[in-house]
């Protein structure tokens, strides 16, 4: 009996070094996790959404580890993340009583509780700051007198729509037992739940593809949605014990939400109605948050009767290929040996020309 | 040695699921079984299916033998065989003869196994009719109903057209007269050993969440018709290094003018034949 080392072995462990040393060759001062965190911040949230692991400390060790390979630092988060046990599942969130930071809508001029624009890139000139290139210690920044309300309530805006019937009412059918991607396999027809876990930690290069198809043509109807609102702040996360019988607040995590409106026709039972979709991710992840409301809107499709024609609406082509990491790992496993698989197709391919050229009949 | 992690990395609550969920494939031989595949720190399609499966069934005292490719040393098989050194601590081995345990991608190993053994294969696609299918939905059904009419017509179809079947490797088999199963991506050279194995045969697919067995002594047949008999494949050449006639042989090329030389795919065979011969 012996442990195999062999070549595989000694060429695994060179590269893992040579890695490292790609890291290290030029002898730059080490990056801090704090300096990742927070000079980073919107790669931190991202890999938190996609991780589906709210810890924005790991979250920037990931990135680091995996030298800003956001989609490597997705998986170093996922795989840690399995390891931890379950302790319990959070109430639902109620994002109307939000520490806000951010909020707009794009439907109505003045919203009560006014709109927010908060820190957003959306009216910066995309020029290169060139000052950034030396920049001296971060120790002062122009403290602006931004009034950021507390504390306050914002009850969804699009809710107002209600009174008139305007809007299909989001019925309240909390689970008790929802869904849970990282604990069930994919089943069809898919929930809601199910599809909204997976849109919130699915990849957002791909939902912002699928998305923008919807909105370009390739979508019901080729409608153009219209932002309802948009929130990005502070919520409380609660815990209901069994032993307790009460809810107590256990922290607080930061979330964009985004709710679309959108048209829908009517049929024979039902009106014409706006109808809603909704993306909600972790940290401020707003033009993901966007895409998921539209990609919810279109699995909904089936519910309402509606055609399905478009990758968008079609629960099987959207929900298995909106997951980075799984979608990484099988792309990625083409570069495994796949020599005796190789050599079949090989002597097949010889046999079948060999037939033909010696003039076989088929 | 503290590794830092549960025993084979999953708690053991998972490992329990898993279990039973392996016990429930192996109750319905053929049929796929959906579970709550976890994310590993290996990668989706580089053997996380059989990677769970190994994990919840693997104890202190199994012998494990890991190859890809019918080989012991490549780097894959290497990568998982350090894992399970990592979170595991046990015995590891080459020789087919002495593993209690093998984990297997693309081959069944030549030497043939016996009762004492599991074999587990890590799946890429769990379903043999997704390529005719693409809908889950559907091919539920279509394998609840026995309604394998596609795969039958898909077959016919590449008869007709190149004068024989051109699967040559995850040719479909049918499991206990009763589910088509994908044999996972080995060679159809190796069909023939699921037939009535001695061995436990577990196949995991870590990111289609599915789990399937076949039970010792289960009869498992290649597709095929009673004019278009299955056939494995065969070779002119034999290992250009222990001279086997019998064993799946990869080639070789060997220099710029691309000459080529053929060895075994199974790296422990070779090394045992070689061995008696000499």
């Amino acid at each position: 009996m012996y442990v195999a080392v062999k070549g595989g072995e000694k060429a695994i462990k060179s590269s893992l070094k040579l890695l490292e040393k790609k890291r290290k060759e030029t002898g730059t001062k080490s990056i801090e996790i704090n300096q990742i965190k927070e000079q980073l911040s919107f790669a931190v949230d991202r890999v938190i959404n996609e991780g589906s692991l709210y810890d924005k400390d790991l979250s920037a060790l990931a990135i680091k580890q995996s030298q800003g390979d956001l989609v490597e630092a997705i998986f170093l988060l996922r795989a840690y993340r399995t390891t931890l046990e379950r302790y319990a599942y959070s109430t639902a969130i109620d994002t109307s009583k939000i520490i806000i930071k951010r909020r707009i809508s794009a439907s109505f001029k003045d919203i009560p509780g006014g709109q927010i624009l908060g820190p957003t890139f959306d009216y910066s000139h995309r020029l290169l700051d060139f000052s950034l290139m030396k920049e001296d210690e971060i120790n002062s920044y122009e403290n602006i007198n931004n009034q950021e309300p507390k504390n306050k309530e914002f009850p969804s805006v699009i809710d107002y729509l209600n009174n008139e019937n305007l809007l299909e009412q989001e019925i309240n059918n909390l689970n008790d037992n929802p869904f849970d991607v990282t604990r069930d396999p994919m089943k069809f027809p898919a929930s809601r739940d199910q599809w909204m876990q997976i849109l919130a930690r699915g990849d957002e290069g791909f939902l912002l593809g699928l998305s923008y198809s919807a909105i370009r043509g390739f979508g019901s109807k080729g409608t153009h949605p219209f932002v309802g609102e948009i929130k990005y702040g502070i919520v409380d996360i609660f815990i209901s014990p069994d032993e307790l019988g009460f809810e107590i607040c256990i922290g607080e995590i930061e979330i964009s939400e985004c709710q679309m409106i959108d048209q829908f026709e009517g049929n024979k039972n039902t009106p014409p109605q706006f109808t809603r979709g909704y993306g909600l991710t972790f940290g401020y992840n707003e033009r993901k948050s966007m895409a998921i409301s539209i990609v919810d809107r279109a699995l909904k499709s089936e519910g309402y009767g509606e055609e399905i024609k478009f990758p968008i609406q079609d629960q099987e082509f959207v929900l298995y290929h909106a997951d980075n990491v799984e979608a990484q790992g099988f792309v990625t496993h083409l570069k495994l040996p796949h020599y005796v698989d190789f050599q079949g197709e090989l002597n097949l391919i010889r046999k079948l020309r060999n037939e033909i050229l010696q003039g076989k009949k088929l | 040695m503290k590794t830092g992690f549960n025993f084979a990395y999953l708690d053991e609550a998972t490992k329990r699921m898993i279990r039973r969920k392996i016990l429930k494939a192996i109750c319905i031989p053929g049929y796929q079984c959906p579970f709550g595949g976890r994310e590993m720190p290996l990668a989706y399609g580089w053997g996380t299916g059989g990677i769970q499966v190994t994990a919840s069934i693997i104890g202190k005292q199994d012998i494990l033998k890991v190859i890809d490719q019918g080989a012991d040393d490549t780097t894959n098989a290497v990568s998982i065989k350090n894992f399970f050194k990592r979170v595991c601590n046990i015995m590891i081995t080459d020789r087919t003869a002495e593993a209690s345990l093998i984990q297997t991608r693309h081959r069944i190993p030549e030497t043939t196994l016996n009762k004492d053994q599991i074999i587990v294969y890590q799946v890429p696609q769990p379903e043999p009719l997704r390529k005719l299918e693409p809908k889950e939905k559907e091919t539920r059904k279509l394998h609840a109903y026995k309604e394998y009419a596609l795969m039958h017509v898909k077959l016919y179809e590449e008869i007709s057209q190149f004068g024989s079947v051109i699967k040559t490797w995850a040719y479909p088999v049918e499991t206990n007269n009763r589910y088509i199963t994908d044999p996972t991506p080995i060679p159809k050279f190796d069909n023939p050993k699921m037939n009535n194995m001695e061995a436990l045969q577990l196949f995991g697919a870590g990111r289609e969440k599915r789990i399937y067995a076949i039970p010792p002594y289960t009869k498992v047949k290649s597709l095929d018709f009673d004019d278009h008999p299955f056939e494995i494949q065969t070779w002119d050449e034999c290992c250009s290094i222990c001279g086997s006639t019998k064993s799946y042989l990869d080639e070789i090329i060997i220099n710029n003018e691309g000459k080529k030389n053929f060895i075994c795919s199974d790296t422990d065979f070779c090394k045992s034949n070689l061995e008696k011969n000499k």
